[in-house]
């Protein structure tokens, strides 16, 4: 009963504010009601039995996702109405409705059939993170330690392209005087 | 009446749907990104129920990935978007015509 109630309100609460997030001409009502939706679904990873999974969520998404693009709004103008693509609204949302029912038909069908046989069963007694710890770091460690460089790279990357001249302003001026300047400064 | 897998599948692709329409509806590149976290968030709940219903943490996992995925993506992409506004003062898809495209 609990589980059902909860479903359906985490259910509502997440699409609706998913809805406003793409629907809005407000970039900041945007990320709003992306941030209220992303913590809502974590909700739901609390319902399944994935604690550690809701968790990183509030900490990755809410926390630094949406952390770093409340600091990214800075730079752009946010109070200037986005302006929407003037293609026929009817044909967009037919065609996304579409193909998310084929994706679904061709990815949930073998789903549906019992064939699948659990890989690393989940196991009874031992807490959710726990669990995730001891997979995490014995069958995907290669893919763990692929995903810590890929996240340095993107961390260097960030650095590189974000900080660089950031006390002046490159919309001010043309690209030959910034390409001067970067002769000069080397 | 009881919550199944089914119930998870069906909200994950209803959400899949609302990211589609975003991206393919959205102009300006912030609005863009945003669209994409929905769609990598609605796989996630699609994952972690299947990883639930089926007994099976390798759903878990692949959610973790994605998440990781999804926080070196917006790294990289805020930063070329913020140097692309830097340089232009404006974010928006129909005039990144430098390729010609």
């Amino acid at each position: 009963m609990f589980e059902t109630v909860a479903f359906y309100l985490f259910a509502v609460l997440v699409t609706v504010s998913f809805f406003i997030a793409v629907t809005t001409s407000q970039a900041l009502y945007a990320l709003t009601a992306l941030a209220s939706g992303m913590i809502l679904i974590s909700g739901f990873f609390f319902i399944l039995d994935a604690e550690f999974l809701g968790a990183i969520q509030i900490i990755v998404y809410s926390g630094a996702v949406l952390a770093l693009y409340a600091f990214g709004m800075m730079f752009f103008d946010t109070t200037r109405e986005v302006k929407e693509k003037k293609g026929n609204r009817i044909i967009i949302a037919s065609l996304s409705v579409l193909s998310v029912i084929l994706v679904v038909l061709i990815f949930a069908a073998p789903v549906v059939s019992d064939n699948i046989v659990a890989n690393y069963p989940v196991v009874e007694g031992i807490g959710n993170t726990e669990q995730v710890g001891i997979v995490l770091f014995t069958k995907y460690l290669v893919p763990f330690e692929v995903a810590a460089v890929m996240l340095l790279v993107a961390m260097i990357a960030g650095i590189v392209l974000a900080g660089k001249k950031m006390d002046v302003s490159l919309t001010l001026k043309d690209d030959s005087e910034i390409n001067n300047e970067e002769k000069v400064l080397s | 009446m009881e919550i199944g897998l089914s119930h998870y599948l069906i909200l994950s692709t209803i959400l899949f749907g609302i990211g589609l329409y975003g991206v393919m509806s959205r102009k300006n590149l912030l609005m863009l990104f945003f669209a994409t976290e929905i769609l990598l968030n609605s796989v996630n709940i699609g994952f972690a129920a299947i990883s639930h219903y089926l007994g099976d943490l390798t759903g878990q996992m692949f959610a973790f990935f994605v998440i990781a995925i999804a926080a070196s993506e917006v790294a990289v992409g805020l930063g070329l978007l913020v140097v692309w506004f830097k340089r232009h003062n404006r974010i928006d898809l129909d005039e990144m015509m430098s390729m010609r495209g």
